[in-house]
């Protein structure tokens, strides 16, 4: 009995263990990461690394749902789009309006949008919870075309970036670049930080088994809500940001498509890891734009798709997925 | 009255459009027995599974634990109440390790599940008590593996130190030893006997041989109906069980097969 006690503490110490050898190399991989983003501006123009944040933080927000809660949103277009119309809208109309309160603000709206679809959709499994997330973000898409404040067709142009507390200037894209990367750390770390949390754990076991997690006592919706609402907010933010960025909100980013394609940056990346949908929107943005360059730039859509296709049948895990397996295979 | 029996069920019914699958049912299950639910394919036992846990809404009756009516309450309140059940096919979380499973269940009652924003080492303190609850189970060596990579017994066996892990009052075990070979069936009905000390038990089971070796009392179901309860002696000698349960085989032939 006693030895047996004494093995049984030897087997947790060596689980503690790991968990924080794989710790480290987690903060080393963010280390490295880190590293790169902040010297890519030195190398690479600052907008199209600033488009490759805003789209990677729109994806890992996403992820937070499809890779992490196993719900599949079709609607998330609709959040990043309330996040840069709201923050859009009060840069533009009111100059007394700095601009890290336009982006608070509309990060705001779209996490209250986001606990209104979620309170309506949450109750929905699989498909259903699919088509009625696009139902809804075809009536937000909607609103926004006709509204008389949106311009309607045309977007909102000339957004003013305006100053950082007041104080830097965000015209400088070097300083824009930075600010933007402190945003995207930020969900980054918060999302990774949810996800390992003891919050996490419930998320990880309602994705792999719902009814069981219902039958240990789990309210299963709760805990999807309040998963939807974070995701939600973070899209927000991150269509916020991009707005800001661009000093324009367009009807793209409300548009279906916008949905779908965060669906195509997460799965190409590779669902389930955090740092997926980072590479993902990296890969799809970066394609975007040489193909746009080239002679192939009417064939965008079909090349994405045929990769898309590719990757559902081929590469399941995704860009990382493959990579990290890749490596477990060849450590052992 | 509600002191002798953990569980009673009141003129149970469940309809599906034309179809009868649970009938007037009116079980009484005492406390500290281990209780089973027997009957051919069909004949309502994981219906009524299922609406005891209000996994399905009952249409008529009435459902009392410790003489408290739960009728009206949901799944998850049930089983934080203390009627936890398992399932027909493994239940378990087949990409968490086995430590993990067990602590998913301790993390119920711990209140901790909301936290969002505090580090995954904060569950360490939860090891101690999930190394124990596998070693009862015989899976200490197994608490760092990841669970698809068990056998079916193993994963079996998790279920159970799972479900054992939220304290239950009454544990509702649906074929526990389904698709098992001789050694598993064994190894389970040790473990239900163990699982059994100080709590009631009410399972459905196929192997008659697990009931006659483990069961206090047995309600026999057919078509939806409770069709007559006993100790294993007097049910097994009843003609009309040989008849719906059994077919034209002797109850001897079955226990020894």
């Amino acid at each position: 009995m006693m030895a047996e006690s004494a093995n049984a503490s030897e087997i947790r110490a060596s689980i503690v263990q790991q968990r924080k050898a794989d710790d480290r190399k987690k903060l080393m991989v963010n280390l490295v990461l880190l590293a790169l983003l902040l010297v890519a501006p030195a190398v690479l123009y600052p907008v199209f690394l600033m488009k490759i944040l805003c789209f990677a933080l729109f994806a890992v927000a996403f992820n937070l749902l499809l890779g992490f809660t196993g719900l599949l949103s079709f609607g998330h277009a609709a959040f990043l789009a309330t996040g840069g119309y709201t923050t859009g809208y009060l840069l533009s109309t009111y100059a007394n309006v700095t601009t890290e309160m336009g982006i608070i603000a509309g990060t705001a709206a779209a996490t209250l949008l986001g606990l209104f679809f979620g309170l309506v959709t949450i109750r929905r499994q699989g498909i259903y919870f699919a088509m009625i997330t696009l139902a809804l973000a075809q009536l937000v898409f909607f609103f926004l075309v006709q509204a008389p404040f949106t311009g309607g067709e045309d977007g909102m142009h000339g957004v003013p970036r305006g100053y950082l507390f007041g104080l830097i200037d965000l015209q400088n894209n070097t300083a824009m670049y930075y600010f933007v990367l402190a945003i995207f750390l930020f969900g980054y770390i918060l999302v990774q930080r949810i996800v390992t949390s003891p919050y996490g754990q419930i998320l990880k076991a309602i994705k792999q088994n719902e009814p069981r997690a219902v039958s240990l006592g789990y309210n299963v919706n709760q805990y999807k809500l309040i998963a939807f609402v974070i995701s939600a907010g973070l899209a927000g933010l991150a269509g916020s940001v991009k707005t800001v960025v661009f000093q324009l909100a367009s009807l793209n980013d409300a548009h279906w498509h916008m949905s779908g394609e965060v669906i195509l940056m997460t799965l190409i990346g590779g669902t389930g890891t955090l740092l997926g949908p980072v590479v993902g929107a990296a890969f799809v943005v970066n394609l975007e734009y040489q193909l746009s360059q080239g002679a192939l730039a009417d064939w965008v859509d079909a090349i994405l798709g045929g990769i898309f296709i590719l990757t559902v049948l081929a590469f399941r895990s995704g860009i990382v997925g493959e990579i990290q397996k890749f490596l477990k295979k060849n450590l052992h | 009255m509600s002191d002798q029996f953990v569980l009673e069920t009141q003129g149970l019914v469940k309809e599906f459009k034309g179809f009868v699958a649970v009938d007037d049912v009116n079980l009484k299950v005492k406390r500290g027995h281990i209780h089973a639910l027997i009957g051919p394919n069909g004949a309502g036992k994981t219906t009524v599974f299922n609406l005891l846990t209000k996994f399905l809404p009952p249409t008529r009756g009435k459902i009392f634990f410790n003489g408290k009516d739960i009728t009206p309450m949901k799944s998850a309140a049930i089983a934080r109440l203390g009627v936890v059940r398992s399932f027909q096919i493994s239940a378990v979380f087949p990409h968490m390790t086995a430590l993990e499973n067990v602590r998913i269940a301790l993390q119920s009652f711990e209140g901790s599940s909301f936290h969002f924003w505090k580090s995954g080492g904060s569950l360490d303190r939860l090891n101690e008590r999930c190394m124990e609850l596998l070693d009862s189970v015989g899976l200490m060596e197994f608490a760092d593996t990841v669970t698809v990579e068990l056998a079916y017994g193993r994963k079996r066996a998790l279920e159970l130190a799972t479900t054992l892990a939220m304290e239950p009052q009454l544990l509702l075990l649906d074929e526990p030893t389904q698709g098992m070979g001789g050694e598993d069936v064994d190894r389970v009905v040790e473990l239900v006997r163990k699982a059994a000390e100080g709590r009631t038990v009410l399972m459905v089971e196929h192997n008659l041989g697990v009931v006659s070796k483990l069961c206090d009392r047995i309600t026999v179901l057919s078509q939806g109906a409770v069709l007559t309860e006993g100790d294993y002696q007097s049910v097994s000698d009843d003609p009309r069980v040989r008849e719906v349960y059994m077919g034209t085989e002797s109850t001897s032939t079955e226990v020894a097969g």
